[in-house]
């Protein structure tokens, strides 16, 4: 579904993702996960469209995200950190969001339910705790139904009943044969999530493989500790 | 000398009373003036019902009284000089004369007094002449109440609304002018009193002094001329109580005084001109008691002049109070009233304690270079003449006024 | 284009600091027209008052709301819509918000107390103004990333064309004084947008007789209706070349 083809970028002299090449399929749900600044956020923003890569293309659905901007109505995205005019009521936001995206599918309107987003419509945003502008990212993410779930560090800032209902909703979602792309650092929490792992480590690709072959290669039960044995015995 | 002509007009007016009255008119004596006034004999008096006359040129050459009823009109046909006087003695009162010649060769007006004296013209009503009322070489003459308007485009297709050449001792009083070259013209004018006039859209000046000395204006109104009044070559002039208002332009003045000396001025109002007084080559006059109001210019001082008193005098709301193109201070500024002031008075005696400095740097900058007014109203300037109020650096140290009074006199 | 913008200006309007800057205009504008004894003297008060703060506040106010809507826009931009879209949305937000803050505080007294013609010309020029200047904001806030540097660069920007600029036309007059310059100061005034603004206004007032022979060489350059025409594309061209740069930059910024 997503063709990510020799991309690399530059902050300046940095080397931020150097040559990455990725397929990603309808129906995968995969953890991109490595150590701090090696350069996840930046791929994702790539194929969000937000940096542009100094080389490289992505294709969507076989077409290039560089010409057309269409194909980002089929992502839902959750960001890092989800920051929003500071005037604007939730209510607003999502109305705004609907009639950018224009869509005629259907709402997903779990998450609304679930986070009770309908009693805080009239709040304005910058009366929010991190996690409830959390909730509404995440909210933001699913209402479209799209084919496409793109998150960063999702559960970072909820609390842990929030953070389960995501999870089942991710889990949920995954079941519809969506593709699902997840940063965290949190790595017990992706067992139930993901079917595949992408690694990566100072701007380069280091792996990517599904959870079943991981786990058999280093004969361990849990991701966690298949990561941690990779770390130490720097072998994949 | 005097005394012989008070006989004299005593004895005139004994004369009257047996003099004839001519009537001329459709049920008059006479059709025709012309034909009237070859039957008059000294001490006569003409009336003239109404009616147009197109004669051509009148010449009244007898000591006459010339009235007219209802405004009867004269009209020259812009081909004749209207009515010439070549006689002393003479009224003239209550007549329209219009349409003068516009010949300037020998400056055709609407009335034209030659070498003559005591004459009174009077509540005339002098439309659209070459000039108005024209006096040459005359004395002791009255022009009194006339209005003289006139639709003058450019200076030189007009003449003045009252033109008085080598007079003396003339009285022009109530006379509303407009729309001529100069609203009153002074050349070679003594002893003579303009008083109560009011002067306005003239394309020139309102007032103007060419070598006139010992002449006094008061209780004038100017207003919107080229600029209010010319006073150039003269001396001994007294100013007193004249209003100059809205004589704004390029190039205006409420009043433009060259070369001249020894004047005293008090009692004006100036406001909304261009600049109020403009001085060049002026001495020794005393510039007291005036007002001095939204103007752009308050005095325009050249370096040229000297010996000068500017004292309790009310500045207010000018742009520039004061600018000169000197570096030298020669003349005395004293006991004024400025809005701009922002000293103190401790002593509390309605002086303030430190001088005041009427000359901004903004003023020098554009004195020495005028495109800087291009910077007019902009933050930069406000800021340099705030901070050259606080340590004066650029403008003359002298060129202060040491008694600024606190409040405005109240005149 | 429309589908944010309407966001957009609800946001700002709602934004105390615009409400606060709608009601210390009027009260320059209420108070200048009231403590002048004439609407001419009041305009010209006002004039100086609206070509100082009226630039700095839409500059110094739309630079500090790009940088803070940094993540409203990366919101927007993996929403399908295009940059330009958003960052026009933004520029029209702002442009309109501001302007309308500066009809609602200048505006009204301007109309109340001046006559129909100078009143027309003193809220478009200060319309324009407010334009420039947010577009001048626009530039500054995308050249660099960080807001401290951004805001200090606008501030620089304002502080350049309400002060230096004018410090610079004056010290050329002294070093040129000689030579017949009018002609080429006329130009070179024209160049700063305040200048211009002040300049076309002051024209419109009597004061112009004061300005002499060089004001009489601006009038014929931009007092005629050509001339006039030619004044406002020329702050129009101050709105497109800031604003289009800063486009052309944000096309290619990463987020």
């Amino acid at each position: 579904m997503i063709e990510i083809k020799n991309i690399a970028k530059k902050f300046g002299k940095l080397n931020v993702l150097n040559d990455i090449n990725l397929h990603l399929a309808k129906g995968e749900s995969i953890a991109l996960i490595g150590p701090n600044g090696c350069g996840k956020t930046t791929l994702i923003k790539c194929i969000l469209g937000m940096v542009l890569p100094n080389k490289g293309e992505i294709f969507f659905q076989q077409k290039s995200i560089f010409k057309d901007i269409a194909y980002r109505s089929k992502i839902g995205y959750m960001p890092q950190i989800g920051r929003y005019p500071e005037n604007m009521s939730i209510g607003q936001i999502i109305k705004m969001v609907k009639t950018i995206r224009n869509s005629n599918e259907t709402l997903d309107i779990d998450l609304y339910e679930q986070f009770e987003i309908e009693k805080l419509l009239n709040k304005n945003m910058n009366t929010l705790s991190g996690g409830t502008t959390q909730k509404v990212s995440a909210t933001l993410a699913f209402l479209f139904n799209p084919n496409v779930l793109i998150l960063d560090e999702p559960t970072a800032g909820l609390d842990p009943l929030a953070a389960e209902l995501l999870k089942e909703k991710i889990i949920k979602e995954r079941s519809k044969g969506k593709l699902i792309l997840i940063t965290s650092h949190l790595l017990s929490e992706l067992d139930d999530m993901v079917s595949e792992i992408i690694f990566m480590q100072e701007g380069a690709l280091v792996f990517h493989k599904s959870v079943v072959a991981l786990k058999q290669e280093t004969q361990v039960e849990k991701i966690s500790q298949a990561i941690i044995h990779i770390l130490k015995h720097k072998t994949v | 000398m005097r005394n012989y002509y008070l006989i004299f007009i005593t004895i005139l007016i004994g004369c009257s009373i047996q003099a004839k009255t001519i009537y001329v008119g459709k049920s008059g004596n006479y059709t025709r003036i012309k034909s009237a006034l070859q039957n008059v004999n000294n001490g006569d008096t003409v009336i003239v019902s109404k009616g147009l006359y197109k004669e051509g040129n009148i010449i009244i050459n007898k000591s006459i009284c010339f009235l007219g009823k209802d405004f009867p009109v004269i009209d020259g046909d812009k081909k004749y000089e209207v009515l010439s006087i070549k006689a002393s003695h003479v009224v003239i009162k209550g007549f329209k004369i219009q349409h003068s010649s516009y010949a300037s060769l020998d400056d055709p007006g609407g009335i034209k007094i030659y070498e003559s004296r005591n004459v009174t013209i009077e509540e005339n009503l002098l439309s659209d002449n070459f000039f108005g009322i024209y006096l040459q070489y005359c004395s002791a003459c009255i022009i009194k109440n006339n209005r003289v308007i006139s639709s003058g485009k450019q200076e030189q297709e007009i003449g003045n609304g009252i033109h008085c050449w080598k007079c003396d001792s003339i009285q022009v009083i109530g006379n509303k002018i407009a729309g001529n070259r100069d609203g009153i013209y002074f050349e070679f004018v003594t002893n003579s009193l303009i008083w109560r006039n009011i002067s306005f859209d003239n394309i020139r000046y309102g007032l103007h002094f060419m070598f006139s000395n010992y002449d006094a204006y008061f209780t004038n109104c100017f207003t919107n001329n080229g600029a209010g009044v010319a006073v150039m070559f003269s001396n001994h002039i007294t100013m007193m109580n004249n209003t100059f208002r809205e004589n704004w332009g390029d190039a205006a003045f409420g009043m433009l005084l060259k070369e001249i000396s020894d004047c005293y001025m008090a009692g004006n109002q100036f406001r909304n001109n261009t600049s109020a007084i403009f001085m060049d080559g002026t001495n020794r006059i005393i510039i007291e008691k005036n007002i001095f109001a939204d103007n752009g210019w308050g005095m325009k001082i050249q370096a040229n002049c000297m010996d000068n008193v500017i004292k309790h005098n009310n500045f207010m709301g000018n742009t520039f109070d004061v600018s000169t193109n000197g570096t030298l201070t020669l003349n005395e500024f004293r006991e004024n009233y400025w809005d701009k002031y922002e000293g103190y008075d401790l002593d509390k005696n309605k002086v303030g304690d430190i001088p005041y400095h009427p000359l901004s740097l903004y003023a020098v900058i554009v004195e020495g270079n005028p495109p800087a007014m291009l910077l007019y109203r902009s933050f930069m300037v406000s800021l340099l003449d705030k901070s050259e109020k606080v340590l004066p650096s650029l403008t003359p140290d002298n060129f202060i006024d040491k008694q600024p009074l606190m409040q405005a006199i109240k005149l | 284009m429309n589908r944010i913008l309407k966001y957009v200006i609800l946001d700002i309007i709602k934004n105390k600091i615009v409400i606060f800057y709608t009601i210390l205009i009027a009260l320059f504008s209420w108070s200048s027209f009231s403590l002048e004894d004439n609407a001419a003297k009041g305009l010209l008060t006002l004039l100086n008052i609206i070509l100082l703060t009226v630039p700095l506040v839409s500059i110094l106010f739309s630079t500090i709301y790009i940088y803070n809507s940094s993540e409203f826009i990366e919101l927007l931009v993996s929403q399908p819509i295009k940059r330009s879209k958003i960052w026009y949305s933004l520029f029209a937000g702002l442009a309109i918000s501001l302007s309308f803050a500066f009809i609602l505080g200048a505006g009204i007294p301007i109309i109340v107390f001046a006559d129909f013609s100078k009143a027309f010309i003193m809220i478009v020029v200060g319309i324009f103004i407010t334009i420039i200047f947010v577009a001048l904001a626009f530039l500054s806030s995308i050249l660099s990333r960080d807001k401290a540097k951004g805001i200090g660069a606008s501030i620089l920007l304002w502080l350049y064309f309400a002060l230096l600029f004018d410090g610079l036309v004056l010290f050329l007059l002294f070093q040129l004084s000689d030579y017949p310059i009018e002609k080429m100061m006329v130009i070179i005034t024209a160049l700063s947008p305040i200048d211009l603004a002040r300049i076309l206004m002051l024209l419109q007032l009597d004061v112009s007789a004061m300005l002499g022979y060089t004001g009489a060489i601006f009038k014929d350059f931009f007092g005629t209706q050509f001339g006039l025409l030619l004044s406002f594309l020329l702050l129009l061209l101050w709105i497109i070349i800031p604003f289009f740069i800063s486009l052309k930059k944000f096309k290619n910024k990463d987020l």
